[in-house]
């Protein structure tokens, strides 16, 4: 068994006892919190063959699941610089949030951290599938739990919009299952390696129109889980209802299906349709990114307007896809990483400001700094890091995909950058009017960070450090797998490989190693 | 002599599950008088002994495929499959009523005769090869389910169930049986390979009256399996009736009837496609809609689900539309985990519903987590499956569909199919709503546990539903093998 393939099976291993473990007990969370540090660990090992060359997709699993000829389904699952991160970034916090759910989650422990080990299942075998069909079972099997999560755990108006959330996802995903059926129809595979390989050789074709429609189905599904404003509108009730070790996942993790998706399959296998469609999706973005960073500065709620900053976020992570450079795809990539763990860490840190104060509402708090300087310290440092300041990690992303944008057309470039100061100026200003104001009675008595609640706020702020700082530790990867998808994105739009030519020759090598 | 009239030795082996459930039936039915009220369900154990000695008669009959009787049935994976398929939904449907008929004082012997002997139809009807075999299969099975509909015969909704479902079924086998008699007067001949050959000979010039003829006949066919616009009883039917039966009726009748519309479409009229591809089509759309939107607004959840089964037929109609063999595989496969997953759905409320039904609103399975927590896991099993969330066979059959459709190049039906499943799962998810996001309502605070005949039916049913979501592999092996024995 492939390292990855352990890696994606632990979570379920853990899953199952769980499932068979007595209601009331604390075996529940140690199993759990065990099981998703071993596939934590375990993930480690995917990083040496994946920075030797991060273009190539390592740790191969390749089984036949169905053996049909009208149905040939595989269980493929390999890992490049893109996934690698991604992957490495949901084991990193699941423990995180395992850890947080034993404060945060009151009743029903047992069956919220079954969920949780179901959704790491899911996600991780999303970023490793390579075969459409297996990629879109896990796509759906993550949003069960997260459902499940929402609807039994979350605020007051839990049902409906767990409700809502589902049913708007589902019909993205369904649009996408069409375009994957009619992909097969034309191609007769599943498998995303061998369909690249009968594109860019050739051997198998798509019209214009095939190519626009199948894009439309694969860019309802990743537009909707990202999601693309105009199709946010399930994101802030789902972000603000859901128990905050889930918003944490929702934000840091689920949302990055959708961009991975754009960046993984739009754009390599309808190379025309995306050359088309850059310029639309890239304005839809910043549109996303101005749209999102002025709700935010109205919110009343702290929940709610992270989740709003999450979402021009996020638009800058398609910004930088759709700018179709490399500069671009490196940033977006990194940003993913980046963006989930500062996010994660800002969800976090507010859930155990609820815990103290029992709310979330801005007008609730005032001078939060004076009785938890700890907690004002270690969100400050968050807060910077979610705002782009140079040393702390988003800056990083944010920074080369403005570079890709203003590559394509400055005007892009100057419209985002005014995201990056909007974002900052709401984040700084929510921060002084909970943290800085003259202090009610309320909050004078509020109790500072505990050592248990130190424990994964800790290896968060080392990592938004170590990404700011030694960016070149998770960079090498990064771009030689989205060089190769640009490249790809490129070779594919001739539909043919110019054997003479280098670059090229480069491709179809990288293919023929699977 | 008489011994040249009387069919070889094998014809009795191909017929041997039909001939075992008539004799379990009918020794049932005599030892029901002699049997004291508080042992009857001894006889229910008896049919389930019945329907596992036809099962194990059908997997050996299979060994030794071929016509029967004169060319009136025939024995082919196909049949086998589909008459394993109503005997499993037999089986599952008779363990939950034990507790089910004691709960309501009406433990009968008869009731698991009627039972019998309406798979017997379904059993018929799947194997038979010739109209008339058709029509006595559908007769046999139509009119011991009526009986099944009405069994409680002091409910009123017993009642109205089955007089509805006997008017109403009795009007469609008359398009049925009028169809019939036009085909046999245009060919000359009931016999489904001999009808195709002469359409076939004929085909260039095939006139109107062909046409009008399978017209009549799906009329018959589209209400058993209730197809828009002939899908108005079911509802009604399965919400009158007690929930086990309702699970029987939505399942097994349903599956044997497609069973043989396709034998007939596909292979018979084969030479007519041009003209009743386009019907399907639109009968198919119409059914998802009307199923998927009027199950919307419904609060009872014996008729959400009559309503879910209406758009469940929409499916498998894509998939005879689809008009390939993959078509005949998928809704092979649709069927067989339909029938799980539905069955589940129905035994569940049938377990909440407590005594006379009292509990049967969405807002009555609210908080069943909390009391009933592997309950609710298992409806969940069953709730998603009907969405068609993968790793379930709900998914994997509307996967399989969805394919068939495109490669016959039903872009539109494919686009509009999917986007009625993922409205579909608005409604399916109020139940999880209901049972997982809701404080415990009074009927789940008075609710015992589940006997353990409906224990064991749901676990059965949750672990067929995900067994076939995770490794298809088996049974699409076994479908792909048998599908082409029509066309």
């Amino acid at each position: 068994m492939s390292v990855l393939a352990a890696t994606c099976l632990i979570p379920f291993v853990g899953f199952l006892i769980i499932l068979c473990l007595p209601r009331k007990s604390n075996a529940a969370f140690y199993t759990a919190f065990g099981a998703s540090l071993v596939a934590f660990f375990v993930s480690l090992a995917l990083i040496p063959p994946a920075l030797a060359n991060g273009a190539l997709f390592t740790s191969v699993t390749n089984q036949i699941w169905l053996d049909n000829p009208a149905l040939p389904i595989r269980f493929h699952m390999g890992v490049d610089g893109i996934s690698l991160w991604l992957i490495l970034l949901t084991t990193f916090l699941l423990p995180i949030a395992v850890w947080a759910a034993r404060s945060m989650i009151k009743e029903r422990l047992r069956t919220f951290l079954a969920f949780l080990l179901l959704f790491e299942f899911g996600v991780l075998c999303v970023f490793s599938a390579l075969d459409l069909f297996m990629f879109y079972v896990f796509w759906e099997i993550a949003l069960v739990p997260m459902y499940l999560m929402v609807g039994t755990f979350g605020g007051p108006k839990r049902g409906p919009t767990a409700l809502k959330f589902f049913v708007y996802t589902m019909l993205g995903s369904v649009l996408m299952l069409a375009s994957i059926l009619y992909l097969h129809s034309v191609t007769g595979t599943f498998d995303y390696v061998e369909m690249m390989q009968g594109f860019t050789s050739g051997r198998l074709m798509l019209t214009g129109t095939q190519q626009t429609l199948l894009f439309l189905g694969f860019f309802a599904a990743f537009a909707i889980k990202t999601p693309i404003f105009p199709l946010h509108t399930w994101l802030p009730d789902t972000y603000t209802q859901a128990p905050m070790p889930a918003t944490m996942l929702l934000a840091a993790v689920m949302s990055k299906m959708g961009v991975y998706g754009l960046l993984r399959f739009s754009i390599t296998l309808f190379p025309n349709a995306a050359q088309d469609a850059a310029h639309w999706v890239a304005i839809l973005a910043i549109i996303g990114i101005l749209y999102a960073a002025l709700l935010a500065f109205i919110q009343p709620n702290i929940k709610r307007l992270i989740a709003y900053s999450s979402l021009s976020h996020l638009s800058f992570i398609v910004l930088g896809i759709f700018t179709l450079t490399q500069q671009g795809a490196d940033g977006a990539v990194f940003l993913m990483i980046a963006h989930g763990v500062s996010i994660a860490a800002l969800f976090l840190l507010t859930g155990y400001m609820e815990q103290r104060r029992g709310s979330l509402e801005i007008a609730d708090f005032g001078g939060l700094a004076s009785p938890a300087p700890g907690l004002a310290s270690a969100y400050m440092i968050t807060l910077y890091a979610s705002i782009g300041l140079p040393t702390l990690c988003n800056f990083i992303g944010e920074f080369l995909i403005l570079q890709g944008a203003a590559i394509v057309n400055f005007a892009w470039a100057g419209w985002a950058t005014g995201g990056v100061i909007l974002s900052a100026v709401y984040m700084l200003w929510m921060y002084q009017r909970t943290f800085w104001r003259p202090k009610t009675e309320q909050v004078a008595k509020l109790p500072d960070l505990r050592l248990r609640d130190w424990v994964p706020v800790v290896p968060l702020i080392l990592l938004m450090l170590w990404l700011g700082n030694y960016t070149q530790s998770f960079m090498p990867p990064i771009s030689s797998a989205t060089s190769r998808e640009l490249q790809q994105n490129k070779a594919s739009q001739e539909y043919r490989v110019q054997l003479k030519h280098p670059r090229t020759v480069h491709v179809a090598e990288v293919l023929r190693a699977h | 002599m008489l011994t040249n009239y009387l069919p070889p030795g094998a014809d009795y082996l191909r017929f041997l599950p039909e001939i075992i459930l008539t004799a379990f039936g009918l020794a049932i039915m005599m030892l029901e008088p002699f049997t004291p009220v508080r042992r009857k369900s001894s006889l229910g154990v008896l049919a389930l002994v019945g329907i596992a000695a036809a099962f194990a008669t059908d997997c050996w009959a299979y060994f030794y495929a071929g016509p029967a009787f004169h060319n009136m049935i025939v024995i082919d994976g196909y049949t086998t499959f589909f008459r394993a398929l109503v005997l499993v939904v037999g089986f599952l449907c008779i363990l939950p009523s034990f507790s089910y008929l004691s709960r309501e004082n009406a433990q009968s012997g008869e009731y698991y005769a009627l039972i019998l002997f309406s798979l017997v139809g379904q059993c018929v009807l799947v194997g038979a090869i010739n109209l008339i075999m058709v029509f006595i299969g559908l007769e046999i099975s139509s009119i011991a389910t009526y009986v099944l509909a009405g069994f409680l015969r002091t409910d009123r909704r017993n009642n109205e169930s089955s007089l509805k479902y006997f008017l109403l079924g009795s009007f469609a086998t008359a398009f049925l049986l009028y169809g019939i008699a036009w085909i046999y007067g245009l060919t000359g001949s009931t016999n489904l390979n001999v009808i195709r050959q002469v359409l076939e000979r004929s085909s260039p010039h095939t006139g109107l009256l062909p046409g009008i003829a399978a017209a009549l006949i799906f009329v018959g066919f589209a209400f058993k399996v209730s197809v828009a616009p002939f899908q108005v009883w079911a509802p009604d039917v399965y919400q009158g009736a007690s929930a086990p039966i309702a699970a029987f009726m939505s399942s097994a009748p349903k599956a044997a009837a497609f069973a043989v519309f396709f034998r007939v479409f596909i292979d018979s009229f084969t030479p007519l496609n041009g003209s009743w591809m386009p019907l399907m089509w639109g009968c198919a759309l119409a059914t998802l809609i009307i199923g998927n939107i009027a199950a919307l607004m419904q609060t009872n959840v014996k008729r959400l689900l009559g309503y879910s089964s209406v758009a469940h037929a929409g499916y498998v109609l894509i998939a005879l539309t689809a008009d390939s063999q993959i078509g005949t595989q998928a809704a092979m496969f649709y069927l067989g985990s339909y029938v799980l997953m539905n069955i589940g759905a129905f035994i569940v409320i049938g377990h909440v519903a407590a005594h006379n039904e009292r509990f049967v609103l969405i807002k009555d399975l609210s908080g069943l987590s909390h009391r009933q927590p592997v309950t609710a896991a298992l409806l969940a099993v069953f709730v998603f499956s009907l969405v068609g969330v993968p790793l379930t066979g709900g998914f994997f059959g509307k996967f399989y569909v969805f394919q068939a459709a495109l490669d016959s190049h039903l872009v539109v039906l494919t686009v509009l199919g999917l986007i009625t499943s993922a409205i579909a799962a608005f409604y399916y998810l109020k139940l999880l709503v209901a049972a997982y996001m809701h404080e415990p309502s009074p009927a789940v605070e008075t609710l015992g546990p589940p006997a353990t005949g409906v224990h064991v039916a749901m676990w059965a049913a949750a672990l067929g539903t995900l067994f076939l979501g995770i490794f298809p592999a088996p049974l699409v092996a076994f479908i792909s093998a048998s599908a082409s024995v029509i066309r």
